[in-house]
């Protein structure tokens, strides 16, 4: 049985010990910080912690202002607020001059529950991949958090990485490398290739479990950077075997889907299914009844692969 | 240190050459903001000919004083102190908005030496200046910040943003400036949108406000050096000034805010500012 973390969680950890060997990170929060774990950091370096009150833009703003002092600056609140409400901030004052601005939004995705459309970000992962000089991360678990973190915080210039609410089962071991703009091979398989991100990752290998037992070999290949697009992983698993179904926690327009399908559209177009949120918005419920709702299930991807086979 | 009297004759004159030079450049490229540029130009020959510090030769030196241009549109009025200042060379002022210029039709921190950060969509800058200043004060170091705002840009929600959160930080190296012109591009900022009083919304917020002719060189050099002796709250000086100011037939009218002169306005200008 995998351990289970919330990706937030290993985010607050991580930041925290980072902050004793970096001086120079500094966190900004917009009165999430609880909720976003940035508490953690809050506590240990009070003085290298602002919260910005609810104000979205001016943190952004800010964040930007401090990097051109020469900060490291983590900037954290929901994804919807950071992408939605500070959206020309973070284009204007962070990715077009290039400011070095780790932008960590939590909440990502369908599965914030409850709290319903007006929380959930479904579209998050599209714009922040439309804009220059981005940098797009969705890691799939806690592991791959940490090293995410890490690689962005030495990384030099704009980084938006999406994570979750909820605890997610571990797909990867504690020292799981990570190196922005590679993907990685999760299971070994012939017969199609899904290419996931961020918490349906672990859904993918549940569903390549299940095919195998239906004799059905998949391949799954996790992307934890969105961009840049690991080119080099997606081509050779469409190569190879010859049908690619993609699943992400978010749109069917303009994140993962959309950025497989355009390169796969130019350089080898064999067939494809996106798994994802259909165009619509969020909804309350509980987490797990809304992975179902939205048909991001194992089972889901189970479908989707053997529909896939009959178009090879 | 104190600037003297002789010292402010001579900005006077600075500030000459540079209008002089702001509509050179505009005539040249057929493209950019003069009147805002012009309303703002004394303040910025003050900042960096006498109270900025700062180095030429090394635009990133650590000990510099740090200018945001928040009014980003004012971008002349910058590129011209800049190339007096020997940033760069006085002939680059002619590829102002060109294809391949270092000198971008807003201030683009990548491509101009001197330029801070990326400004020009309104409301965004004294943010950045904020956060400047904050690093300052992390590194316990004295630098201080100055932004310089328009009146119509006073209309973005995310400038009160800023200002509650640099009253909250107590950023007493932060000096804001506001070019408060009165106009805007649809015609008076008080009837497109009023913002008055703007000395007293600043000091609801808990900054300290001034309020000068933003064209009297010694006024606004006092105010900068109160705006030093500031101990645990910003300072906004907000500077009354004329649009296009310098040019009597440009002076107070809201359509040339991004009308560049023609032939014969440029040479009827310079004669104005003396400079035939």
């Amino acid at each position: 049985m995998s351990t289970m973390i919330a990706t937030r969680d290993a985010y607050g950890q991580i930041l925290a010990e980072l902050g004793e060997e970096n001086r120079d990170i500094v966190v900004l929060d917009a009165d999430l910080s609880g909720s976003t774990k940035t508490a953690v950091f809050a506590k240990k370096f009070p003085e290298r912690f602002f919260n910005m009150g609810i104000a979205e833009a001016n943190m952004v703003g800010t964040a930007a202002g401090l990097a051109a002092a020469g900060k490291v600056p983590f900037v954290s609140t929901f994804a919807i607020f950071a992408v939605g409400r500070a959206w020309e901030q973070v284009r204007q004052s962070v990715a077009y001059p290039k400011a070095n601005v780790k932008i960590v939004a939590t909440h990502g995705g369908i599965t914030v529950g409850e709290d319903g459309g007006s929380h959930q970000s479904v579209e998050d992962i599209a714009i922040m991949r439309a804009v220059p000089n981005m940098t797009v991360i969705v890691p799939a678990d806690g592991a791959e958090t940490r090293e995410a973190i890490r690689a962005a915080a030495s990384y030099q210039g704009p980084v938006y990485i999406r994570l979750g609410r909820n605890k997610v089962p571990s797909v990867f071991p504690v020292e799981h490398p990570f190196r922005i703009g590679k993907g990685c091979e999760v299971v070994a398989g012939t017969e199609l290739t899904f290419v996931t991100t961020g918490l349906m990752t672990a859904q993918a290998v549940t569903a390549a479990e299940l095919l195998r037992k239906e004799g059905i070999s998949a391949r799954v290949v996790h992307l934890g950077t969105v961009k840049p697009l690991d080119s080099e992983i997606v081509l050779a698993a469409a190569r190879e075997t010859g049908a690619i179904v993609t699943a992400e926690e978010h749109s069917v327009i303009g994140g993962l889907g959309g950025a497989v399908a355009e390169l796969l559209g130019e350089h080898c177009p064999v067939p494809l299914k996106r798994v994802g949120i259909q165009d619509r918005f969020g909804t309350s419920g509980k987490s797990e009844e809304l992975i179902k709702y939205f048909g991001l299930t194992p089972e889901d991807l189970v479908e989707a692969a053997r529909e896939i086979r009959q178009r090879r | 240190m104190p600037v003297q009297n002789e010292q402010i004759t001579d900005l006077e004159e600075k500030a000459r050459q540079l209008r002089a030079a702001i509509l050179r450049m505009l005539h040249r490229s057929q493209s950019g903001h003069t009147g805002g540029s012009l309303s703002a130009i004394d303040m910025i020959a003050a900042l960096y000919f006498a109270k900025m510090r700062h180095n030429p030769a090394d635009p990133w030196w650590e000990g510099r004083d740090r200018f945001v241009l928040c009014k980003g549109h004012a971008a002349p009025a910058q590129y011209v102190a800049l190339a007096y200042a020997g940033y760069f060379p006085k002939e680059d002022l002619m590829m102002l908005r060109r294809l391949g210029s270092h000198l971008q039709g807003h201030p683009d921190s990548k491509s101009t030496p001197g330029v801070e950060v990326c400004t020009g969509s309104l409301g965004q800058g004294l943010s950045m200046a904020n956060g400047m200043a904050m690093g300052l004060k992390l590194d316990g170091k004295e630098n201080r910040v100055y932004a310089l705002l328009g009146d119509g840009e006073l209309q973005e929600g995310q400038v009160w943003e800023a200002a509650m959160a640099a009253a909250h930080y107590r950023l007493d190296n932060l000096c804001a400036l506001v070019d408060a012109n009165g106009l805007q591009i649809d015609g008076d900022v008080a009837k497109v949108m009023n913002v008055a009083p703007i000395a007293e919304k600043f000091r609801a917020f808990g900054w300290h406000a001034l309020e000068i002719d933003g064209h009297d060189m010694g006024a606004i050099v006092e105010a900068l050096e109160r705006a030093e002796t500031a101990e645990g709250h910003p300072t906004v000086i907000v500077a009354h000034t004329v649009k296009g100011k310098g040019v009597p037939f440009f002076e107070n009218k809201a359509a040339y805010h991004g009308v560049a002169p023609n032939d014969e306005e440029l040479a009827a200008a310079l004669e104005c500012l003396g400079h035939s």
